[in-house]
């Protein structure tokens, strides 16, 4: 039996048997001086625990933060301390609480067939005998197959394809005419969750652009379910954040219709003029987009808002060089480290390295835009060849090339998001559920304090301070582990306290029973401790076994459960049976000769 | 001092045939209510699940002037929501919980937000006049007919997933304290517990069919709760015929069984009707939203209680009667020195078989 239990059988009830039958002889005057000491020393130990633990919980619970005032010890004062101290989950406090999911599977198939065309261009485009080619992208297999008409010349084909398509982690069979590349499903794993990682990043960045307030991001429920959390607290209508996370930023490397560099850019102020150079209607291979110069934007302190920026509109050729999907990374550099002289510096992936690498080859010198949902960003003549780095250049300032790099670098969702579970609860009624808890469980507690004192009158005292004891400690415990309280964390909190109470009435009425019995009070006392401990102690051990597995296998709510739980529970064995022994000790040794105990 | 029940002797197990045919009758009321349900004709389903577990989405809406629930219904219908329950708020005059089903995405009326009922729920609404959005709330907007002070919106996959979890974990919950009380006592005492609880779940879960009060994820919280409770009641008493065990060395288990529920009453008594009395509190000031949490807790604190003494003795001794009596895993005894009463630690000895009589 652990020693903080309570128990410490064998000399203690050595003590019992010194103080409950003080008949018991002790020869030497000495040996009766050092019994005295001995059973002083274990309660002043005992005490001392106690008020060590106790003074923690207090400093714990109400002011770790700063030090205490006479205002904190008044009721107002000590409710505003435990409502600063303790977070309130969003069911309380009032927020929005959003689950989603990447579409992992859908990112998977998109990059398998990306990876297709890739695969059959580059043996196309060197005249390799491939005659055909497919994937496929269902029911966990991914894998992209090329026809060739000479078998013999596969080793070519798989040489030329490796060089332009990231192969690398896929295995590779010849059947025949057919060569196959399917994605081994641990590599599928390690590939939907690096999306929905970067999903994660992509989210993070936009939540914050969006200036919400300690919102809480992050990896939910299980790995393969491609699950992402976020909570905003404070926030009752979710549909704004809900957008702006599942804008998709379609970002596109397109050629503008433009004489090449040195002469400027053909821009025209309105989209009607935009359209007469076309000749008054749109071609499919064309797009008019609007275009916001930034370079020209001075770069005195505030940038000038973009809606009072002059509107221009250009033409660009349709189907874009590259999308941002091609994109491996985007930063801002700087060549001269002055603040207004920034380039953007990016890399492609193979795919899109060898695309653009083509495309910017035979096109030196022409002007290409980069645009981003619908809207020319930034648009920059080609100075030379680039394959799968490259620079966009114009005068950025230091914010604007690091805004354009995020942009970038977070600019596409690797897959679609969808809303699993989205709760709202308005400050008022997260409020409302509080109060009512709080007057429920208030009453509830209030008519345990009054039964207990009126049933076992004395000792009710001690069972009331165990309690207060418990509620104290657990708050503490929870703001030390600064973990959040939900409903059904009340729900725990409740069964503990359920559970202590059943603790010291387990414990009086066996000291009942064996006052009944006929025994002497000190001895009642101890056996009432040490045969209801071993109750305690199964009963205990039983629900914090299966509030562990209930945190262990569940998810929010019932973890949140299990945690207030478990930390009543282990304060109860301290507060029900350490603490309440140690009153009764100390009652006792103020009166060895008690005949009767109020009880 | 007064005293509950300190002097009793009732014959508990000789009772037990009438107590688990009250058992029965309840769960086969609940089954049938289940079942009935779940095959008549238009009518409601076996439990009435929150959008927690079933899907959907429940918003709860602020007044001024509260429309009749007809009039939201045909508001809702006339933007193309077909089904919605709507519901009055029982503690507050002013406030609608309405729930639609789960609508699909639909671009025209709500375009780029998937599976929002909430949208839907606005649209119809507004026919009443302008919702209070934002921060802005009933008070300071005197233009404003109503606001939406909260929204649950669950889709299909998460709904199922959600009851999918908290039912395994509250069976790996189970199995592990199946374990425990093995390990500290016998099998055929832990499979009473469990099966006792299982038997509180279920008639919890039959009132639930019966009255069709709503199932969300604060019930699933209230059911976990009542598995502790329970599980606490049963080893109690356990604890007590394992105490009575070696101290009784020649009686029947089936005496001793009794005597031990009899000597543990008054406990039964003060703690069991101090949770109830709680509970009741909860019932009774605890809110709408702590409803269907309370309606379980209450209950089940009154089955938990119930099923110590009906369901766990019962099959713990009557597993006994066949096996040839348990080797309940006994504690040792400590002398206190005075009569030689022996007192239990926490050691483990195997106890002499006895019968198990009547």
């Amino acid at each position: 039996m652990p020693w903080w239990a309570g128990s410490q059988s064998k000399d203690h009830v050595k003590w019992v048997a010194h103080v409950g039958h003080c008949t018991v002889p002790l020869n030497a005057p000495g040996q009766k001086a050092f019994a005295l000491l001995m059973k002083n020393q274990s309660l002043l130990i005992r005490t001392g625990i106690i008020l060590f633990i106790t003074l923690a919980g207090i400093y714990l619970a109400f002011g770790p933060r700063r030090t205490p005032t006479a205002a904190d010890f008044t009721l107002t004062g000590i409710r505003n301390n435990l409502a600063e101290n303790i977070n309130l989950g969003l069911d309380l406090k009032g927020g929005s609480h959003l689950v989603m999911r990447v579409k992992t599977d859908e990112y998977l198939a998109k990059m398998t067939a990306t990876d297709e065309q890739a695969a059959l261009n580059a043996a196309q485009t060197v005249n390799l005998p491939v005659t055909g080619s497919s994937h496929v992208a269902a029911n966990g297999t991914y894998s992209v197959s090329l026809e060739l008409s000479d078998p013999a010349q596969a080793e070519a084909v798989i040489e030329e394809v490796r060089k332009k398509v990231d192969f690398t982690n896929w295995t590779q069979s010849i059947n025949g005419n057919t060569i196959t590349w399917s994605l081994p499903s641990n590599i599928q794993t390690v590939l939907k969750n690096q999306a929905v990682d970067q999903a994660h990043r992509i989210i993070e960045s936009r939540i914050n652009l969006f200036g919400v307030k300690e919102p809480t991001l992050q990896r939910h429920g299980a790995e393969s379910a491609g699950q992402i959390l976020l909570q905003m607290p404070g926030m009752d209508d979710p549909e704004r954040i809900k957008k702006t996370i599942g804008d998709q930023a379609k970002l596109y490397l397109m050629k503008i219709v433009s004489p090449a560099n040195p002469a400027p850019i053909t821009k025209y102020p309105t989209l009607e003029a935009a359209k007469q150079s076309l000749g008054g209607t749109i071609p499919a291979n064309r797009l008019i987009l609007p275009y916001t110069e930034r370079d020209a934007a001075p770069l005195a302190a505030p940038t000038p808002d973009p809606q009072t920026r002059p509107k221009e509109f250009v033409v660009v050729e349709n189907p874009p060089v590259v999308d941002g999907s091609e994109l491996r990374s985007a930063n801002a550099v700087s060549t001269t480290n002055n603040r207004d002289d920034y380039q953007i510096s990016f890399a492609f992936k193979p795919s899109g390295a060898q695309k653009f690498g083509d495309w910017t080859g035979k096109n030196i010198g022409n002007y290409m835009a980069v645009v981003l949902n619908d809207e020319v960003k930034s648009a920059a003549y080609i100075k030379s060849q680039i394959f799968d780095q490259g620079e966009i250049s114009g005068k950025f300032s230091k914010e604007t090339a690091e805004d354009l790099a995020l942009t970038l670098r977070s600019g596409a969702l690797p897959a679609q998001i969808e809303y699993q579970e989205e709760r709202t609860v308005g400050p008022s009624l997260g409020a409302d559920s509080i109060r009512a808890g709080v007057t429920a469980s208030l009453a509830g507690l209030i008519f345990i304090v009054i039964f207990m004192l009126v049933y076992y009158r004395g000792s009710g005292i001690n069972a009331v301070i165990a309690l207060i004891l418990n509620l104290l400690l657990t708050l503490a415990a929870l703001i030390v582990m600064d973990s959040t309280l939900t409903l059904p964390g009340i729900a725990g909190l409740i069964l503990g306290i359920g559970m202590a109470v059943d603790s010291n009435v387990l414990i009086f009425e066996r000291m009942r029973e064996e006052l009944r019995a006929g025994r002497e009070v000190a001895e009642a006392v101890s056996l009432g401790f040490d045969r209801a401990f071993i109750t305690i102690i199964d009963t205990h051990v039983t629900t914090i076994i299966s509030a562990i597995i209930l945190y262990l296998y569940g998810s929010g709510p019932i973890r949140g459960f299990s945690v207030t739980l478990i930390v009543g529970l282990l304060i109860n064995l301290f507060s029900a049976v350490f603490v309440s022994r140690t009153i009764f000790m100390w009652l006792l040794e103020r009166n060895p000769q008690m005949k009767k105990l109020s009880i | 001092m007064f005293e509950f029940f300190t002097n009793i002797h009732v014959d508990w197990m000789g009772k037990r045939k009438i107590l688990i045919a009250i058992s029965i009758f309840l769960l086969l009321a609940g089954l049938a209510s289940a079942v009935g349900r779940q095959f008549t004709e238009g009518g409601t389903d076996a439990f009435n699940l929150g959008v927690d577990f079933q899907g959907g989405t429940v918003a709860t809406v602020k007044f001024r002037q509260k429309p009749a629930g007809d009039e939201i219904r045909s508001a809702l219908q006339s933007v193309g929501v077909p089904d919605s329950v709507i519901q009055d708020s029982t503690d507050k005059d002013d406030e609608v919980l309405i729930k639609v089903p789960n609508m699909g995405r639909r671009e025209e009326e709500c375009p780029r937000v998937d599976e929002s009922g909430r949208c839907f729920v606005k649209k119809a609404l507004d026919t009443f006049g302008p919702e209070a959005e934002g921060a802005s709330t009933l008070q300071d907007n005197e233009a404003a007919a109503y606001k939406i002070v909260g929204t649950d919106s669950v889709g299909p996959v998460a709904g199922a997933q959600l009851r999918n979890q908290a039912v395994i974990a509250t069976l790996l919950g189970l199995v592990g304290i199946l374990l425990f009380i093995a390990f500290r006592y016998d099998w055929t005492y832990a499979a009473g517990a469990v099966i006792a609880v299982f038997h509180d779940v279920l008639i919890t879960l039959a009132f639930f069919s019966i009255f069709q009060w709503e199932i969300s994820l604060t019930v699933l919280a209230a059911l976990l709760t009542l598995v502790g409770f329970s599980v606490n009641d049963s080893i109690v008493i356990f604890d007590r015929i394992r105490e009575n065990l070696t101290l009784h060395r020649g009686q029947s288990l089936y005496d001793l069984t009794n005597s031990s529920i009899n000597q543990t009453m008054s406990r039964t008594i003060v703690t069991n009707g101090l949770v109830f009395l709680s509970v009741l509190a909860l019932v009774l000031f605890g809110g709408e939203v702590l409803r269907g949490f309370s309606l379980a807790l209450f209950v089940g604190s009154i089955t938990g209680t119930y099923s110590t003494i009906a369901i766990a003795s019962p099959i713990a001794i009557w597993w006994q009667s066949k096996l040839g009596a348990a080797k309940v895993k006994t504690v040792r005894a400590v002398s206190t020195g005075k009569d030689g009463k022996e007192l239990a630690t926490a050691s483990r000895r195997s106890v002499t078989r006895r019968p198990v009589t009547r």
